[in-house]
């Protein structure tokens, strides 16, 4: 993800330049700015206006913070204390943090009473106007507003005057309501909108206090990032429709993700109450999305949670469906697929399997015969965007290639063929309806003597199978994938499984035990580290050690990002 | 004797058939200082504007050749431009309309070679929109110069070239400033941005160097050209040099614009000799010196002024409101400014709490909204001075009023925040008694033809 501005990461050749931050000597890049600088020593300045993605325009003035450089004696050279420093002559009129770039001496005080005084300040005006609404408003809890009210505000108000009357629940698109009341006029949004997605709608109308955020007469707020605005937005002004008053946000379970909606692998941070998933929103990844992601992605959560979700293993003999337990069910499959010859056997995995579950799937195929057993996956493709989206839909494709699975989907029409003429005639399908995603026709289906499922959703796929063996969402599990530039990551679970449902890698290894006997294997620690033994890329890693963030595989892999 | 005008900027105007067209101005010895300045180089004409010590006539009275000084030709690789600033908008304040209606090629010819000067080969001339008018007779002026070659390609035959484009606002004060301006131009919102980094002579107009000049100031650089810059200096008093426009305007018998020297006459010449005393031999109660963002100078104030005497010792002396002697640096010792050199006078029939609420009234509507303390602040000072005028007064409001003020005046963005600040400041200071008697709720003031309305504050009718 390539930002307009990075204001928190200078280039690592910048020189450095000697500052004081609160009386303390210490070196920092120069042309840093005052709020990253103090951010480097463990000190805060709030601010609003500011983010290190966005240009600067110092609007908010919640930043101001005292500023000084070395005093120069007659010769103009520096005088120095008594332990040698450089003394500092401070500029009485304070500065704003945000646009304040360090240089050779300088000095900044980031809570002397003086800055004190300006966010408190700051903090009255933007309070008189202010509705107040946190009651009913879903940023309460996670709002700067409140945040910085509480620390740097006042304990009482002084205005007894009429607030300004604003418009609320102004629909400025698709995905997004606002409340101009509640907006404090940051222009975060409008910057995020017009800088780095170059969508640029977004402004304000009107002037002074009555200044109103508005979307260009004519124009919606749609683009497949709008969401992101509701994340940088300081206050409640911007709200998801989606997950407007579902959930006070201080129930949130926060667990880190990734994506799954396509290669690029965003990472994000899943919140959860209980076990439904309410929201999901960006985690910082410099490597890979930044503080950013597409709507598509943020939004496409709600599947898991949709009533055609598979929550019981089931076997179907005839018209009769049966209801098993997983101890019941997977001798069953195991018995059934032993019944064919390797020939007559087909797999379709998919793009969507962690590296865990296609391992486990290619330990099963070697079982049921290796290379003579027919396999593929299903591609999925979009149009890369040029900011974050894939043209891969798939997140794990380079997972499922490296595992033997895939044969770029070339082979799914020799697999259908092979099919209708009878010869292959048991089909393990995980994941992947064949007749939305990959346009097969129920009649092919029909002559198979075996159909095995493995997924989500209740499809015509699954409604034709043999064995339904109902699966966990990215959400419910744990594991890894690898992303479109060969970036591996990590998932982990957020909510349980619905019912019955059981991670993947479970059924699968359980499946594989029922096959072809036991390997020792218990946890996906243990699947990671069998599967890291064979396959070259993972060589040296275990689950722990790809981190939070990820690492790049040191493995070739072919190379695909979103912008190309 | 009283202190005679010195008409240099002034020199034709209104003078009996004297008219705004090219011929009239040529047939007055109009262009002769351009063609003086194109044989000279560029950068003579710059040490020449140093030489004269010419501070801006716009408001912020900087040395015009420091300005131009920044900009250093033989590092800078990108496009110069300069804009003259017409926008004219601080209340009290009406002499560029003077130069722009009735001798506007005064204006292009001191334009054009500041253009030269500096290396400018397109400007423009940012009016506001209330001056339909002037933005025509400038497009004339404009078109006149361009057929005498005064304008153009190969401007008089040398092999200098310049277009300047008149851009008229669309009713903005805050578009006076330098950098909403510049915004406005790019045809933006006219959001001043922040300084640093957008100092105009580095960032400014398409992120290229640029020069903004008040028309005022502009035409000055002619006259400079032709008598050079030692000898304007001698015009006015160190450091404060040259003629100054004066708009007088409010309780005087006579208001008007004129021009002095600067520094020669006092605010009580103005006032009594020059605009035939307060009104209906009233008594003066307070002067408002530099348009309406100046602080206000109380009658009866006493004022310690240090200056320097001709053997290089400094004096102080102690004077009194109408012994201020009209120069930025006297104004500026008296704790208010020269400003934009509209001087408002308010005699002693008048509420000072009401005369807070109109100027309140003009900068809450005139705050461009980007920052915070001006945004919010502005406006709010403006509910509390309409419930003091509306009697509604609060106890508290005095103070409230100061420290609203004080959190506005030197952390927001541009200028604007002192200018609405330091007339509440000045005010409350120097009036207390009439903001007490407001506070206590019971003055309502009485109505006073052709003010502004007041909106009675509903949250307070309710309490
Ligand atoms: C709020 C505000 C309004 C201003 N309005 C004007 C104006 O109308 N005309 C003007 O010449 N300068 C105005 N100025 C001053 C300009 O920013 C700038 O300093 C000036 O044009 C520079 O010209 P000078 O150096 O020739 O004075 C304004 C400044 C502020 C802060
Ligand atoms: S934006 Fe913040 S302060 Fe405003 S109503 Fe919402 S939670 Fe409260
Ligand atoms: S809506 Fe939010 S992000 Fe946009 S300007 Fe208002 S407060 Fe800032
Ligand atoms: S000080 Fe006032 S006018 Fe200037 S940028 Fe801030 S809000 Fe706008
Ligand atoms: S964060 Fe610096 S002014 Fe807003």
């Amino acid at each position: 993800m390539k930002n307009p501005f990075n204001h928190d990461h200078p280039p690592a050749d910048t020189p450095l330049v000697n500052v004081q931050i609160d009386g303390v000597w210490t070196q920092m890049p120069k042309g840093l700015n005052a709020v990253e600088a103090a951010r480097r020593v463990g000190k805060f300045i709030p601010h609003y206006c500011y983010h290190p993605k966005l240009a600067i325009v110092g609007n908010c003035r919640m930043c101001l913070i005292e500023t000084g450089g070395p005093k120069m004696d007659a010769s103009r050279a520096p005088v120095l204390d008594a332990s040698g420093k450089p003394e500092i002559n401070w500029v009485p009129r304070p500065a704003i943090g945000c646009a304040t770039n360090l240089t050779e001496g300088m000095a900044i005080r980031t809570d002397s009473p003086l800055v004190q005084e300006c966010r408190r300040g700051v903090m009255e005006f933007l309070l008189i106007n202010h509705p107040l609404d946190c009651p009913i408003c879903d940023q309460a809890g996670e709002c700067k507003l409140q945040e910085y009210s509480v620390q740097y505000g006042n304990d009482h108000s002084r205005f007894v005057e009429e607030k300004v009357k604003k418009p609320k629940r102004v629909d400025i698109g698709e995905r997004i309501v606002l409340d101009d009341e509640r907006c404090i006029m940051c222009s975060r949004c409008i910057r995020f909108a017009k800088d780095t997605v170059h969508d640029d709608v977004l402004g304000f109308t009107e002037r002074g206090s009555h200044t109103t955020l508005a979307v260009h007469p004519g124009q919606r707020f749609d683009n497949n990032y709008s969401l992101n605005t509701v994340d940088i937005c300081p206050v409640g002004a911007l709200t998801s429709k989606d997950f407007r008053f579902q959930m006070r946000v201080w129930f949130l379970k926060e667990t880190k993700g990734i994506c799954t909606n396509c290669a690029t692998g965003c990472n994000t941070i899943i919140g959860s109450r209980e076990s439904t998933l309410y929201r999901m929103t960006p985690r910082e990844n410099e490597a890979v999305n930044s503080e950013w992601m597409c709507d598509q992605g943020r939004l496409g959560f709600h599947y898991i949670h949709d009533p055609k979700r598979l929550t019981q293993p089931i076997a179907r003999h005839g018209p009769e469906t049966t209801p098993l337990a997983w101890s019941e069910i997977i001798p069953q499959v195991a018995e059934r697929l032993r019944q064919f010859v390797p020939e007559q056997i087909g797999i379709v995995a998919s793009g969507r399997l962690t590296n865990e579950e296609a391992f486990l799937v290619a330990e099963i195929r070697r079982v049921l015969g290796g290379d003579s057993v027919l396999t593929d996956y299903v591609p999925r493709f979009g149009r890369a965007d040029g900011i974050l989206r894939s043209a891969d839909l798939n997140p794990n494709t380079h997972g499922v290639t490296l595992m033997g699975l895939s044969n770029g989907g070339a082979s799914l029409a020799d697999l259908r063929r092979s099919i209708d003429a009878g010869q292959i005639r048991a089909l393990v399908v995980l994941h992947e309806d064949l007749t939305a995603e990959a346009g097969w026709d129920g009649a092919t289906l029909q002559k198979l003597d075996l159909l095995v499922t493995l997924g989500l959703l209740q499809n015509p796929t699954t409604d034709r199978a043999d064995f339904i063996l109902p699966g966990a969402s990215f959400a419910e599990k744990r594991g890894s994938m690898i992303n479109g530039a060969g970036r591996l990551q990590r998932l982990n679970r957020a909510i349980p499984s619905p019912g019955q449902a059981w991670d993947d890698w479970q059924i699968l290894l359980r499946l594989k035990e029922a096959l072809g006997g036991g390997n020792g294997l218990h946890t996906i620690e243990e699947v990671f580290k069998a599967m890291a033994a064979q396959v070259p890329a993972f060589a040296g890693l275990t689950l722990s050690r790809i981190g939070d963030l990820g690492i790049e595989l040191e493995a070739a892999m072919p190379k695909e990002t979103a912008t190309e | 004797m009283p202190v005679q005008e010195r008409r240099l900027i002034l020199a034709n105007i209104d003078r009996d058939g004297y008219t705004p067209d090219i011929d009239c101005y040529l047939r007055n010895g109009g262009y002769a200082d351009l063609k003086k300045a194109l044989t000279l180089d560029g950068p003579a004409i710059v040490a020449e504007v140093k030489t004269s010590q010419l501070r801006g006539r716009g408001g912020a009275g900087f040395s015009c050749g420091m300005k131009w000084g920044f900009i250093d030709p033989k590092k800078n690789t990108k496009p110069v431009y300069l804009i003259c600033n017409a926008d004219e908008s601080e209340p009290g304040t009406f002499k560029d309309r003077q130069i722009i209606y009735k001798d506007p090629h005064q204006l292009l010819e001191g334009m054009i070679i500041a253009c030269y000067a500096n290396n400018v080969h397109l400007a423009y001339i940012y009016i506001r929109g209330e001056f339909v008018l002037g933005a025509q007779i400038l497009e004339k002026a404009i078109a006149e110069a361009k057929t005498e070659g005064f304008l153009g390609k190969a401007i008089n035959g040398t092999g200098y070239d310049l277009e300047i484009y008149v851009h008229r606002g669309a009713g903005a004060y805050i578009c006076g400033e330098e950098t909403g301006l510049i915004e406005s131009l790019e045809g933006k919102r006219a959001y001043p941005r922040i300084k640093p980094p957008y100092f105009p002579a580095v960032l400014g107009l398409y992120m290229c160097p640029t020069i903004v000049n008040n028309v005022e100031t502009l035409c000055n650089i002619k006259h400079i050209v032709r008598m050079g810059g030692a000898e304007f200096a001698k015009i006015g008093k160190p450091n404060n040099t040259g003629t100054r426009l004066l708009c007088v305007s409010g309780d005087v018998e006579k208001p008007g614009y004129f021009e002095f020297e600067v520094g020669a006459l006092t605010m009580g010449e103005l006032i009594n000799d020059v605009c035939g005393g307060i009104k209906g031999g009233r008594k003066l109660k307070a002067i408002i010196p530099g348009g309406s963002s100046a602080k206000v100078l109380r009658a009866g104030e006493r004022y310690k002024i240090k200056s320097k005497k001709p053997d290089g010792t400094m004096e102080e002396k102690e004077i009194g409101l109408l012994d201020i002697t009209l120069d930025f640096d006297t104004l500026a010792a008296a704790g208010s400014m020269a400003g934009s050199g509209g001087i408002i006078v308010m005699d002693e029939t008048r509420d000072m709490v009401e005369c807070l609420a109109n100027i309140n009234t003009f900068y809450a509507h005139e705050s461009c909204g980007q920052c915070t303390p001006c945004r919010e602040g502005s406006l709010w000072m403006k509910k509390v001075t309409d419930r003091l005028v509306a009697g509604e007064g609060l106890p508290g409001d005095p103070k409230l009023l100061k420290t609203v003020a004080d959190n506005i005046a030197g952390r927001t963005i541009c200028a604007f925040g002192e200018a609405c600040a330091w007339p509440v400041q000045s005010f409350v200071a120097k009036f207390p008694e009439e903001f007490a008697k407001h506070a206590e709720g019971k003055v309502a003031t009485a109505a006073r033809k052709g003010t502004v309305a007041q909106e009675p504050s509903k949250a307070m009718e309710a309490a």
